[in-house]
């Protein structure tokens, strides 16, 4: 191949100008025979003892069953070893995936247009808020204090490059969005938008009032509606039928796993009116040159490849694979495998917030609706408890005074289909012991 | 091919029809046919004021965007809805029914920077 | 060829297989909702079809065969570097104690996530001359987002707002002046000499007090290594401007330089291209974005420490960071595939395969220069480009009608019409896991081809005959947007 080339020598191919060749010694990770780079994640795995803990962690990352024919299909090489498609004459079953995986998110948030995915769910709020400057030309957005903390984050993140304010919405005793506080706040006429989360980040059903979506609007203001944990929308009224014209949301829940925080698959919905402004790939649905139903990549004007610095978004690379997964676990499951899931989620965090709720000196903090996660006061620093659960083999929950000062004896707790009866009364003497050791001490 | 007599053209390819203070604005023949398939047209809201060749709406094809430019000052007046449906009347009928926008024009002498048919021609001529 | 039995008979949409009755039993069958919940927050109907799970299996295997992927066949997609993915690091990260761990789990239960991503970040930096990495990024473009809010941060810092204008060459990728707009950053497009590179006499006129970032890739997209580099980051240095280095076509460089060697102060590195991860029909990506030492403090949280005592943490607080990117620390799945392909390399490895990749584009460009344009005669890196300019002229038939009837000959087409100053490109990478064999019987099927546009330019307007589908409309996707199912009333 050199001589075809006409060069000596592979050197002479790669050669760089002398003053920026690498002299450097390098410290990289020594080459390995395959069988030996399994030993070596071996070792890593040992270490990951936390994956085999009784677990009531969720706050945007939850356990749920897989069935294993999502990956018997998502691992097909077809798919896995696609890149996006642009050419559409030989990516046909991809595109009428995703076109599938738009349609099941317009079901699911009752919007009329999904894209094909965004980054994950706080990255999808950041993008939805930006949609909402765009379409209202101000520079200021007010999200609930409710809303995860990562992703109000991330927001300001994103915010603070266009030199944008981000307000925040206090909540009440409840555990649910000052919804006065927010009527008096959009009363000024300044807001591009205003996000809530739905359950919020306590869990609790918080939407806005049709009186108080009225007042959104009328300030001009497009209502954002977030969703963290998708499967609570097979069993909650979706964003769209109260008033959200935007929604931004994280579909790992949908057969993709934690996996120690990604990748997942965030996703936009949005009314008609938006469809200009969504940012990301859109699978659209066309003909070929004979009328034969064919998919395709549309409204590609929107992105940066065309539109560069005007693009309404740069994301290129998004989360096709995930949408994938997430598109065939909701075939899987369809209507009736989802209401039972969300049954399921529905009757195991009623069991765990009543068995903990027994024990003395522990209450649930609010008594708003919730789905599968609350919060649960133990009188004492959250922190603490946590880590001596944690002796005990116990990942008890999130503890809230982390982000929330106020809140530092809460703990937000989480179960979901996966979650037994053993794990429920493992907690429970745990707790009871770690609460009141010094009674028997 | 020729342009048509009666219009005023600019650099950007906009064609102006100018009737008293009104005036008519669209694409050329030429833009459209080097755009390709018009598959959207943003368009600004009437009663907004515009300058003479500051952007005031996007045009797209399926592979290209391109901007705009309003060849008179004024004031919108009308935008041609009905390409909210059918883009393709600008490819179709540059000169008719895929007209663009309606304003009244704040400055009649700015039609002095616009071109003649005969110099619109001449550029066209010589992008080829 | 692909799919071919199936041309004239569509896949019916999940929607519309559906049908009562045909529900799974994953789970026991649960209690009416309104047992738990007041009906006022329920939603009224669950809209959603129910399929047996055969059904589902057979659909979606269908969806796969009416697909291309590298498995499939050769990829030579310009700027993707499909190169092949191996099957070891999926097994890997589908192992329980890596996909089962919660992002909250408490740093000491997760000891080995965090080592490993403590390895990939120090092997990475040391690979790339960098001082260090965040591995948050989720894609190329958001570490681009990532790279400049740490631009515009440091200029704050130090005072100098007036820098507001981002440089990019005509070449670059459309995330870069995409990601300099979100940053509130004005974009400077700067045109390529006619060698197809930047020259230092340009980049001087246009540096200035106003400059904050220049983004650069090299080798550059038409696969040619800007030689001057060490003189373009002295020029936009000394303006007090920063240099990024786009990784998108690092695979060109390993074992020879490094784009910290080079001069740049950021950069990210797309793992799902020259690391192997796959990219899965558009995603998930991972995006490592690499710093200099002075903007170390500046990177998005968490950041992967190490203690004194050798244990490794989230690090979350950090006063000068632009704060977090993403919902969860890191595409930690992505990250430790990566450190598989890292492992089966070294970094001899990772030499060879920079070699190999440079050597099989060298290859194909000679022997597609037989008998196609390619505006750039000389050694190229990991791609190139061809073009289709005096076949359209003479014959009419564009470089999309190559790539469509390269689809008929079974072969992924190249990247088209990109970069947009070379008229009718064909850009083409082929990868270093690619055979001469895989190679030599591309070459021969664009040469019978091109020599059938000269003959028979027709038979390529029609192309692609044996796909699924033929030439999609999509003008009228695009004007007409349909882009979900309804149910038919």
């Amino acid at each position: 191949m050199l001589d075809a080339i006409g060069v000596e020598s592979l050197d002479e191919l790669l050669r760089v100008p002398d003053a920026i060749a690498l002299k450097a010694k390098l410290d990289v990770v020594p080459a390995l025979p395959e069988y030996l780079i399994q030993r070596r994640f071996d070792r890593f795995a040992e270490k990951n003892a936390g994956a085999g803990y009784r677990s009531f962690l969720g706050a945007g990352a939850y356990r749920h069953y897989v069935p294993p024919a999502i990956a018997a299909l998502a691992m097909r090489g077809e798919f896995l070893t696609a890149y996006t498609p642009y050419q559409a004459e030989v990516s046909q079953g991809y595109l009428q995936a995703i076109y599938e995986w738009q349609t099941y998110i317009c079901l699911l948030t009752g919007m009329e247009i999904a894209n094909a995915s965004v980054y994950d769910g706080a990255t999808a709020l950041a993008e939805a808020a930006i949609m909402a400057l765009g379409a209202t030309g101000r520079q200021r957005v007010l999200v609930s204090r409710a809303i995860h903390p990562n992703y109000r984050g991330v927001l300001r993140t994103y915010c603070d490059g266009l030199d944008v304010a981000v307000d925040e919405i206090p909540f009440t005793a409840n555990g649910t969005t000052d919804l006065d506080w927010l009527a008096n706040a959009v009363a000024k006429n300044a807001y591009a938008a205003v996000a809530l989360q739905s359950p919020n980040f306590f869990g609790n059903v918080d939407t806005l009032a049709p009186e108080v979506v009225a007042r959104v609007r009328e300030s001009g203001a497009v209502p954002i509606g977030v969703v963290a944990e998708a499967l609570s929308m097979a069993a909650l009224a979706p964003p769209g039928s109260w008033g959200a014209q935007i929604v931004a949301g994280e579909a790992q829940s949908f057969g993709v796993p934690v996996a120690y925080g990604g990748p997942y698959v965030g996703f936009i919905a949005c009314s008609q009116e938006h469809m200009r402004r969504i940012p990301g790939r859109l699978a659209g649905k066309t003909v070929d040159n004979a009328g034969r139903t064919a998919y395709v990549l549309t409204l590609q004007a929107r992105e940066q490849h065309i539109r560069r610095e005007r693009a309404t978004s740069n994301i290129c690379t998004n989360q096709a694979h995930c949408a994938l997964i997430a598109t065939i676990y909701l075939a899987l499951m369809g209507r009736t495998g989802l209401l039972d899931a969300a049954a399921l989620n529905l009757a195991r965090s009623r069991e765990l917030a009543s068995s903990v709720a027994n024990i003395a000196g522990v209450r649930l903090k609010h008594s708003a609706p919730f789905f599968n996660e609350f919060v649960v006061d133990v009188g004492r620093p959250a922190a603490g408890v946590l880590a001596e659960l944690q002796q005990r083999g116990i990942l008890g929950g999130i503890d809230l005074g982390r982000c929330y000062p106020e809140l530092g004896s809460c703990i937000l707790m989480t179960a979901t289909e996966l979650t037994t009866t053993g794990d429920i009364n493992a907690l429970a003497v745990a707790l009871e012991e770690v609460l009141h050791a010094r009674v028997h001490a | 091919m020729a342009q048509p007599e009666n219009l005023l053209y600019s650099k950007e390819h906009e064609w102006v029809s100018l009737d008293g203070d009104s005036a008519t604005i669209g694409i050329t023949d030429y833009a459209q046919s080097a755009l390709g398939d018009i598959v959207y047209v943003e368009l600004p809201k009437v009663g907004s004021s515009i300058k003479q060749f500051s952007t005031v709406g996007v045009i797209e094809s399926v592979k290209a965007v391109s901007d705009l430019f309003t060849p008179l000052s004024g004031e919108i007046v009308e935008v041609n809805s009905a390409l909210e449906n059918d883009p393709a009347a600008v490819n179709r009928e540059p000169y008719g029914a895929g007209w663009l926008l309606k304003i009244r024009v704040a400055d009649p002498a700015e039609a002095k920077a616009l071109l003649s048919p005969t110099e619109y021609d001449k550029i066209v001529h010589a992008s080829h | 060829m692909l799919g071919s039995m199936h041309r004239n008979e569509g896949v019916p949409l999940i929607f519309e297989l559906g049908q009562a009755g045909r529900a799974n039993r994953y789970f026991e069958e649960g209690k009416p909702l309104d047992a738990f919940l007041p009906a006022e927050v329920l939603r009224d109907e669950l809209p959603l079809p129910d399929n047996s799970e055969l059904d589902v299996v057979r659909h979606y295997t269908r969806l796969s065969q009416r697909t291309f992927g590298i498995d499939v066949g050769f990829y030579p997609l310009g700027s993707c570097t499909m190169k092949y993915n191996p099957r070891v690091n999926d097994a890997i990260v589908s192992w329980r104690e890596f996909a089962e761990l919660h992002p909250y789990t408490p740093d000491e239960l997760a000891q080995g996530a965090l080592e490993a991503m403590y390895e990939l970040e120090r092997s990475l930096s040391s690979l790339f001359g960098m001082a260090a990495f965040s591995l948050n990024p989720s894609a190329g473009a958001h570490a681009e987002l990532g790279a400049l809010l740490i631009a515009k941060k440091y200029f704050k810092e130090r005072g100098e707002t007036q820098r507001d204008t981002v440089i990019v060459p005509d070449t670059a990728h459309g995330t870069n002046p995409a990601s300099a707009a979100m940053c509130g950053f004005k974009v400077i497009s700067l045109p390529s000499n006619p060698r197809g590179r930047v020259s230092v006499e340009e980049i001087s006129r246009v540096v200035g007090p106003d400059t904050a970032v220049c983004m650069m890739t090299n080798p550059n997209t038409l696969g040619l290594f800007e030689e001057e580099i060490a003189e373009i980051a002295a020029a936009v240095h000394k303006a007090g401007g920063l240099m990024y280095y786009d990784g998108a076509n690092a695979n060109a460089i390993m074992g020879y330089t490094r784009p910290g060697d080079m001069g740049f102060d950021l950069m990210h590195l797309n793992t799902h291209k020259t690391f192997t991860i796959p990219h899965g029909g558009g995603g998930a990506g991972h995006g490592p974005l690499g710093v200099a030492a002075p903007l170390v403090e500046y990177l998005p949280t968490p950041v992967v420490v190490k203690s004194p005592d050798g244990t490794f943490h989230l690090e979350f607080d950090r006063p000068k960071s632009i704060g977090p990117m993403r919902s969860f620390w890191s595409n930690f799945a992505h990250a430790a595939r990566a450190l598989a392909y890292l492992y089966a390399n070294g970094e001899q490895g990772l030499k060879r395969v920079s070699q190999l990749a440079v050597l099989n584009a060298n290859y194909l460009r000679v022997k597609i220069a037989e008998f196609l344009e390619t505006p750039y005669p000389e050694t190229c890196r990991h791609e190139f480009v061809a073009s289709a300019q005096t076949l359209k002229r003479e014959h009419g038939v564009r470089a999309l009608d190559l790539a469509k009837a390269l689809l008929d000959f079974g072969y992924m087409a190249p990247t088209i019409y990109f970069p947009l100053l070379v008229p009718e490109c064909l850009m083409i990478e082929p990868t270093e896991t690619e055979s001469k064999e895989t190679l030599d019987g591309f070459v021969d099927a664009l040469r019978k081809i091109v020599e059938l546009a000269k003959s028979d330019p027709q038979a390529l307007f029609d192309a692609p005959v044996s796909t699924v589908v033929g030439r999609v409309d999509e003008t009228r996707a695009a004007r007409q947007p349909d882009l979900r199912w309804r149910q038919q009333p």
